[in-house]
């Protein structure tokens, strides 16, 4: 057990190296580096528009990098085969940034949507599992029944996280899990996505703009800047890491050596 | 000489264009084809694209059918009266109808309602992330999205065409009853006695082919659609010009291979 344990320890469970992908003339990824180690919550920091959300999605295999390795599990995921491919994503569960649920169906298929598909649950059986995993979100059994337009933004990323954990994924990426929440409801979800990761011995990649969440559900973070991973560390650090960068995002102070391009 | 060849190489461009267009979209119906003998089958998507194209076009069609039935029969009266041949109305109507208005009209109807409306549905969900959401959640979206449709669509048409050259016979014999003074049975006698099968299966020919057509360009437009709800109106209004004149090009190339006799 142990054994397996260091074995599995010595290869990420994710690793990017230099990836690089630009839209048109426009650079937004410029040879990120990053390793994330299996059953730890990885937090990435980084202003809006730095890439982050492209960052997961070409780990997704959504977009395609320009250049540059990704590799789940020690595997590089250029070499695998579409069914293979299918293998991975299979066992990762994805929060998008604005929910991407389905409106055309009610929250309780939404949430068990995946076990539906994978068929490991019948149609009859989902409304409970909804209701359950619903329940951990903090939502009533009864939005099972709505549809995704009739909820509020915060509700509807709630879904979004009910659905991208129901399936017991082994990696998690939550993009931006709290934003649009209530303090006390983001404190909440801190805490379920900390459990989840513990519970099921998940890997957890979560974008976050804010830092007491970041310090809550983080074990490792990382900023990325400019395209580029320019500095990583513990979570726990973060507001005191000696980088001025981080420092300086961290505290959200104007003055520092990131410069917004702002017109004057 | 750079001048001289300017437009030479805009048509260069522009056929260089329309070939990657066309070879694009070919691979995305094959894609679409090769996932409807693949299981996992989506009975149930395929039932409720079927319903929104079969029954809920069913008001449209119905009336683009008799009232074009009733002109006809008043237009061919007018025309062969003047050659003494208006006995030859009942033919004419059924012809036109089953073998080229029938099909045409119902697809023309069908591209507006269902073309714009899968492309709006399915561009929705793209710049919604909902496609990139099927992904992670064990779906092809191929499979899920495009497959049913395509499939719904090639069905969905002919049952249409067969209630349109119905209709559409129906509203020449009334004009032709009712206002042109020719008996019930008569009317009906010559449009049966003139009308071979292969009329109509040829005009159903040509609808599973016009579905087929514009299910594949609302389900295109929409999948590649980009750049917010005005993407989304982009690939809207695409779907419904590039399907209406796809269905009247194709329409003359299979008229010209199925009476090439
Ligand atoms: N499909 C796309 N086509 C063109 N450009 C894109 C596309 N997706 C993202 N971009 C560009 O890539 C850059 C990074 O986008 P991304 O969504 O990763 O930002 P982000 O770091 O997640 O920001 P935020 O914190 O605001 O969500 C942006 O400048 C965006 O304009
Ligand atoms: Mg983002």
């Amino acid at each position: 057990m142990i054994s397996t344990r260091q074995g599995t320890m010595s290869t990420p469970k994710i690793r990017l190296a230099g990836l690089r992908k630009s839209f048109g003339s426009k650079v937004v990824l410029d040879g990120v580096d990053l390793e994330i180690r299996p059953g730890h919550s990885m937090v990435i920091l980084g202003g809006s528009g730095s890439g982050k959300s492209v960052t997961l999605k070409c780990i997704l295999g959504l977009i395609p990098p320009d250049e540059g390795l990704i590799e789940i599990d020690g595997r590089d995921v250029a070499t695998l085969s579409r069914r293979e491919r299918e293998e991975v994503n299979d066992r990762i569960g994805m929060l998008f940034q604005n929910g991407a649920l389905f409106d055309s169906l009610p929250v309780w298929e939404n949430v068990c949507f995946k076990l539906l598909a994978q068929g490991r649950i019948s149609r009859r059986a989902a409304r409970d599992k909804a209701a359950e995993v619903l329940a951990q979100v903090g939502l009533a059994a009864s939005v099972g029944d709505l549809s995704p337009s009739e909820l509020s933004g915060g509700m509807q990323k709630r879904v979004g996280l009910a659905r991208a954990i129901a399936a017991e994924p082994d990696i998690i990426f939550f993009d931006e899990p709290t934003t649009g929440l209530d303090p006390i409801m983001g404190a909440v979800i801190d805490g379920l996505i900390v459990d989840v990761v513990k519970r099921l011995g998940a890997t957890a990649v979560s974008i976050t703009h804010d830092m007491a969440s970041a310090r809550r559900i983080g074990d490792d973070a990382a900023m990325i800047h400019k395209g580029r991973i320019i500095w990583r560390g513990e979570a726990r650090s973060l507001g005191d890491t000696g980088n001025a960068m981080v420092d300086q995002f961290a505290r959200g102070e104007r003055e520092g050596p990131i410069q917004m391009e702002l017109r004057k | 000489m750079d001048r001289i060849l300017d437009p030479v190489a805009a048509l260069g461009r522009l056929v260089i264009g329309l070939l990657r267009g066309t070879g694009a979209i070919a691979l995305f119906a094959a894609e679409a084809i090769s996932h409807l003998v693949r299981p996992p089958f989506y009975g149930r998507l395929f039932l409720k694209a079927f319903i929104e194209i079969a029954w809920f076009s069913l008001p449209v069609v119905a009336l683009t059918a008799v009232f074009t039935g009733m002109v006809l029969a008043l237009q061919s009266y007018t025309g062969f009266a003047r050659f003494n041949a208006e006995g030859a109305v009942a033919n004419v109507v059924v012809l036109s109808i089953t073998r080229e208005l029938g099909p045409v009209l119902a697809g023309l109807m069908v591209a507006g309602r269902i073309g714009a409306a899968f492309a709006a549905e399915i561009g929705t969900m793209r710049v919604t992330d909902q496609i990139d959401a099927l992904s992670t959640l064990s779906t092809n979206p191929m499979k899920y999205l495009v497959a049913p449709r395509l499939l719904a669509g090639t069905l969905a048409l002919p049952l249409l065409v067969i209630v349109a050259d119905t209709l559409g016979v129906m509203g020449g014999w009334l004009i032709g009853t009712q206002q042109l003074g020719f008996g019930s049975g008569a009317y009906l006698k010559a449009t049966f006695d003139f009308l071979q099968v292969a009329d109509v299966v040829s005009g159903l020919i040509k609808a599973a082919v016009f579905g087929f057509i514009i299910t594949l360009m609302g389900c295109w437009s929409g999948y590649r659609s980009g750049g917010g709800a005005q993407g989304v109106g982009r690939a809207t209004t695409s779907a419904v010009v590039a399907s209406s004149i796809l269905i009247l090009a194709v329409d003359y190339v299979l008229t010209a291979v199925l009476f090439s006799r």
